[in-house]
């Protein structure tokens, strides 16, 4: 490639890479720049006087949450910002946890395993990969509307536990395992749930990794299951906070809403970096399917 | 008898570890979907539901806002997906001949932004395009330009939110493109070479063909998600100004939370289903390919 090329180049891809980054740059740059200077021109396109007064003020905006300790008249003051952060890691930790274990379980028996009704199983779940989420939004309500589960956690999660693209993953990926060690600890007279957990697990590591990610990645972020769930300021979470405070007063202060925005966000970004290789992979064994 | 036991005792384990899931499978999925079709037909209010037929399709039919609302959410989808295959393609072909390190460099860049929610990504699209002190509308009048209501204008809103998605470049289809690219065999290129094929012949009749596979994935997924457009609108106008950017899932989303008419959202969502499903489908028949290498 001459040189002239190269340089064209990378000049091209710079200038994408910097324009799809800019959203998340302006982001950063308005919560750490100083609420006199969000409102002026031209911007501070680097914060002048950097400052963290804007996530000061978001926890502030968020308003309180009094939790009652038990056993006494007193209650626990907790910044509300701070109680969200708790529910988003909370509901996401517990979802992608159970989802995991459950996915596993089937997808290991879906693979390999041949039982009566599993074919017939298998193709009910390759079609529920085509309905998309909106179909059962109006009855899962009702549902959940009948069950008493409206504004709970437990009405977050449930339904979010039925998932039927981690099934489809992990089958997949055992079903590309070989038999050989599973049938020699059979032979040896292992249990089923210890061939399961001692040699299928340690086997599919990379595929939990990559479907644990994901969910991780889905639940922190889901919006409109816990909006429509939630309706106690208390049980939000991030996202939903989040919504919250843009309709309230201090909706139109930006470098207030872009510092509880970008707090929503770093763990993310952490997350990413952190398992960045596993990303990736799982792209492509999401893609292979396809 | 004899015959249950020795089944029971052959299957209980293929049936103990797919029992959590699949349990949570048909409360959770089966049955909701089952229940949103037979909601289409019926009238729901607190006592229950009464069968009205069609009558929610026919309703829909007669809604100029439905109209509306498919037609926005169309043009979004139709301008999301192919920006987003063009753009995920060029940058994958640039980022080929460089070296690996600076390749995954890029790749992480441009994936990046996808694991942020939309709910965070949209709130800074509200600020970028804010009318006063907005980046976009300094900008904007940097260059002398009078300033634009982006999201306040409702002949302008809808093209905004397709600016705010279309000028990220998609980290999924530049990673998967880029794989792709990568094992596509260089003995094609250098036969190309000897027979003097021009560079945009090797393109059009070499990595074109072979990069269907990947193409035609993208495009299906893209456009599923295009089609399913919500938080997006939901935060930046909420469907306004004068409903200039009501979507398909903001319709249902209203007409089930704001006017609590769940057999009209299930019909709508319905409708949804039906066009997502129509659009795969063809997108199968006309892209799909059995060149292998």
């Amino acid at each position: 490639m001459s040189q002239l090329n190269q340089l064209l180049t990378y000049a091209i891809l710079i200038f994408v890479a910097v324009t799809s980054l800019f959203p998340m740059y302006w982001l950063f740059n308005t919560a750490l720049t100083p609420a006199s200077s969000t409102v002026k021109l031209p911007p501070d396109i680097i914060p002048a006087n950097a400052t963290f007064d804007n996530f000061g003020a978001i926890v502030k905006a968020s308003g309180v949450s009094k939790i009652p300790i038990p056993g006494s008249d007193e209650v626990w003051r907790v910044p509300r910002l701070y109680v969200w952060f708790f529910n988003t890691a909370l509901i996401t930790l517990v979802s992608t946890a159970v989802h995991l274990v459950f996915d596993a379980m089937a997808g290991y028996a879906f693979a390999k395993r041949k039982f009566p009704g599993s074919n017939l199983l298998f193709a009910m779940i390759l079609a529920a990969l085509m309905i998309p989420a909106q179909v059962t939004l109006v009855p899962l309500y009702m549902m959940i509307t009948q069950w008493k589960l409206v504004n709970t956690f437990a009405g977050v999660i449930l339904p979010g536990l039925a998932d039927v693209i981690g099934i489809f993953l992990l089958k997949q990926y055992i079903q590309t395992l070989p038999g050989e060690l599973e049938e020699a600890a059979r032979m040896d007279g292992a249990s089923e749930w210890t061939i399961f957990t001692q040699i299928i697990v340690p086997l599919t590591t990379p595929a939990l990794a990559v479907t644990a990610i994901f969910s991780f990645q889905r639940y922190w972020n889901s919006f409109i299951w816990p909006l429509i769930v939630l309706q106690s300021p208390d049980l939000f979470t991030l996202q939903v906070g989040l919504s919250f405070i843009h309709t309230s007063e201090f909706g139109t202060n930006y470098g207030l809403l872009m510092a509880g925005a970008a707090l929503a966000a770093i763990p993310m970004i952490i997350f990413f970096f952190a398992f960045q290789k596993y990303f990736m992979q799982g792209l492509r064994i999401g893609a292979i399917k396809g | 008898m004899q015959a249950l036991v020795k089944f029971w005792h052959k299957h209980k384990w293929s049936y103990f570890f797919i029992a959590p899931s699949m349990i949570l499978f048909f409360i959770f999925i089966v049955y909701p979907v089952a229940q949103a079709f037979l909601l289409a037909f019926q009238k729901v209010d607190l006592r229950g539901g009464t069968w009205i037929g069609f009558k929610n399709f026919t309703d829909l039919g007669a809604s100029k806002l439905f109209w509306s609302s498919l037609q926005h959410t169309f043009v979004y989808a139709i301008f999301v997906v192919l920006a987003w295959i063009t753009s995920s393609m060029v940058v994958a072909s640039l980022i080929q001949p460089l070296t690996n390190k600076v390749q995954s460099l890029f790749r992480a860049a441009f994936y990046l932004p996808n694991v942020i929610s939309i709910i965070v990504i949209s709130l800074v699209w509200i600020w970028i395009f804010e009318p006063d002190y907005g980046f976009f509308n300094f900008l904007i009048s940097s260059a002398g330009l009078p300033k634009v209501l982006w999201l306040q204008n409702p002949d302008i809103a809808l093209w905004s939110i397709v600016l705010s998605t279309v000028l990220i470049v998609p980290g999924s289809g530049v990673v998967l493109y880029s794989a792709a690219m990568g094992s596509v065999p260089r003995d094609y290129y250098e036969a190309a070479d000897v027979e003097g094929a021009s560079a945009l012949q090797k393109l059009i009749h070499i990595t074109f063909p072979l990069l269907k596979p990947t193409t035609l994935y993208l495009t299906v997924i893209y456009t599923i998600a295009g089609f399913q457009i919500f938080e997006r609108v939901y935060i930046m106008t909420g469907g306004g100004p004068i409903n200039s950017t009501t979507t398909i899932v903001q319709l249902i989303f209203q007409t089930a939370f704001s006017d609590f008419n769940f057999g009209r959202a299930s019909a709508e969502a319905l409708i949804l289903f039906a066009i997502i499903a129509a659009f795969s489908f063809v997108q199968f028949k006309f892209l799909s390919t059995d060149v292998e290498y």
